[in-house]
């Protein structure tokens, strides 16, 4: 363990410490940042209120449309000149999102980013590979900045030119990575296609994060690649990579509390639910500096789990998102998650791991559509066994989100590759 | 016995079969027998050819979804009759034909069939048994 002191506390210390780093964070939210204050002041909510963790729900939320209302610096708490970087997120549906960091911050980035490599077995001996986005993505830098406290020979890569970042991992000798789950397969994909045998270069173990994926996808990661795996998630929001990490048991993600605390709301009412419940992830930060939002809603979907891990952690563990509140498919009616069908479609050893799920409305309804890709070698040579299979795949889908799905098998390649995000939703309906 | 029979998965696109046989024409791969089978978005384009390893390498470099099966081809004389025998012989065996088609057979004359059964091992054993005589792979691979 990196920051042990922090990662395996006594939980009721934690508590102490959480209570703590929230009132003095709720005291300085409230003197310098004058849309909390607002909010705050509505709602009758003063910072002697908070006295506890346990206050939290008296706190009013704050949403990604928050941020866009104060671009870029509105919510900063610290003056500019306090903020030594910024970073933003891409502005897809929107005004995009601006963050600052402090020295300060940077230093506690460093340290979420440490605990994650060596849940990994990460060491100050190792190499690190660096393939997510350099730049205003937090990807990047996030990484680049744990593997640094580590101590690590960071390659800062960044994405991009597949067969050059092979001929790296091969050359420097790099024993970790960092990327996309999806990248992780292009590049294996791209190594078979070069003649590079995975289990010939030094890689142990990759961190993959910044998007969605399944257990099935960890597999074929491993398998292909012959390493470990280890699951990230962070969002920019809070700091980037480094907000919940993995740990060797597999069984959720460890949430740096003592940086950020999580709570599970109903995404429909806003009512915190119960412990063990399934809802949407909310998170407070308590010791950012810059920026530090209270009660930031995610959209992501998960449960969280507070009995100490067998790793020895006692921080708390979030199961892997199932969805995003936001991303959610409604399609006749009924509430889809794409990683429903992900599962389903690498539950079939014949289907590659490339698809894409195509939402339309034709003549008032919503049609359901999933183009796929089969495996080199698995496309049957006749149409009844090409049949056969898009009949099964579809009814498996069908059982497991309960709507009927028109199954497309495209030709090898031909479905779109990404280096980043994948984005596997094409929605065509004209909703609004 | 037992012959190579390469399979491609295709787009029902304009062209795309075109494509294919351009890969093929240029290099030199001859085209023993094909058969296509379509449907509205996709078609299963199967074929015989003279030198199927040549062909599979260089559809795969072209980025096209092969595959190579083992099929038989039952080779008999043109003659009224001749065709149902050989489907008699494997119905009388209760093995069933999953797809077939006809070409001229490059040796020793008359028609040549190919068979994709259910069982491909058995079907050589009994259309061998009533005395039809079953292409070798010498005779159309190079």
């Amino acid at each position: 363990m990196w920051q042990k002191e922090y990662e395996a506390m006594d939980r009721a210390e934690l508590k102490a410490l959480q209570s703590k780093r929230l009132r003095e964070t709720i005291e300085r939210v409230y003197n310098n940042v004058a849309p909390y204050r607002a909010k705050m002041v509505e709602m009758g909510v003063k910072p002697e209120h908070i006295k506890s963790v346990d206050d939290l729900h008296l706190l009013p939320f704050t949403c990604k449309q928050d941020l866009r209302d104060n671009y870029p610096y509105g919510l900063f708490a610290t003056p500019l000149s306090d903020v030594v970087r910024i970073h933003a997120t891409s502005g897809t549906t929107g005004k995009q999102t601006v963050v600052g960091y402090t020295r300060d911050d940077l230093k506690v980035w460093g340290n979420v980013m440490a605990r994650t490599f060596a849940a990994g077995g990460v060491t100050k001996d190792d190499i690190a590979h660096v393939s997510y986005g350099y730049g205003l993505f937090t990807g990047g830098l996030g990484a680049h900045g744990g593997a640094e406290t580590i101590g690590c020979t960071t390659v800062p890569v960044s994405t991009g030119n597949t067969k050059r970042q092979i001929q790296i991992l091969q050359d420097f000798g790099c024993t970790f990575i960092c990327c996309t789950p999806s990248y992780a397969l292009i590049m294996a994909e791209t190594m078979a296609e070069m003649g590079v045998d995975p289990a010939s270069l030094k890689l142990k173990v990759g961190f993959f994060g910044a998007e969605p994926w399944t257990e099935s996808m960890r597999r074929d990661i491993e398998n292909k690649l012959k390493i470990q795996t280890r699951d990230i998630y962070g969002l920019s929001e809070m700091i980037g990579p480094g907000v919940s990490f993995e740990c060797g048991s597999h069984c959720g993600l460890h949430v740096n509390e003592d940086h950020f605390i999580p709570e599970i709301i109903d995404p429909d009412t806003g009512e915190v639910l119960p412990e063990g419940e399934q809802g949407e992830l909310v998170f407070t930060c308590v010791t950012k500096q810059a920026m530090p939002l209270i009660r930031y809603r995610t959209r992501d979907i998960t449960r969280l789990h507070y009995e100490k891990c067998t790793c020895g952690r006692t921080l708390v563990r979030m199961e892997k998102t199932v969805g995003r509140s936001d991303d959610m498919l409604i399609i006749r009616g009924v509430n889809v998650f794409p990683s429903q069908i992900e599962t389903v479609l690498l539950s079939f050893a014949e289907v590659a791991p490339y698809y894409q799920i195509v939402v339309d409305r034709i003549n008032n309804a919503d049609k359901l559509e999933v183009q796929l890709e089969l495996g080199e070698n698995k496309y049957p040579d006749s149409v009844s066994e090409l049949e056969a299979l898009r009949g099964s795949i579809g009814r498996a889908i069908e059982s497991a989100i309960g709507i009927s799905v028109k199954v497309t098998i495209a030709e090898p390649k031909t479905l779109p590759r990404f280096e980043g995000k994948a984005k596997h939703v094409v929605d065509k309906r004209v909703l609004y | 016995m037992f012959i190579d029979q390469i399979s491609v998965f295709l787009a029902n696109q304009t062209g795309r079969l075109a494509d294919v046989t351009e890969v093929l024409a240029a290099e030199k791969v001859d085209i023993r027998a094909m058969s296509l089978a379509e449907t509205e978005e996709y078609g299963v384009l199967r074929m015989i050819v003279d030198d199927p390893t040549r062909a599979v390498e260089k559809l795969r470099q072209a980025g096209v979804a092969v595959r190579v099966t083992p099929v038989i081809a039952a080779r008999f004389d043109d003659e009224p009759g001749a065709m149902a025998k050989v489907l008699k012989t494997l119905n009388d065996a209760c093995i069933s034909v999953t797809y077939a088609y006809a070409f001229i057979s490059p040796v020793g004359g008359g028609a040549a069939a190919v068979l994709r059964t259910n069982d491909c091992g058995r079907a050589a054993a009994v259309l061998t048994e009533k005395g039809i005589e079953l292409m070798k792979a010498e005779d159309i691979h190079k």
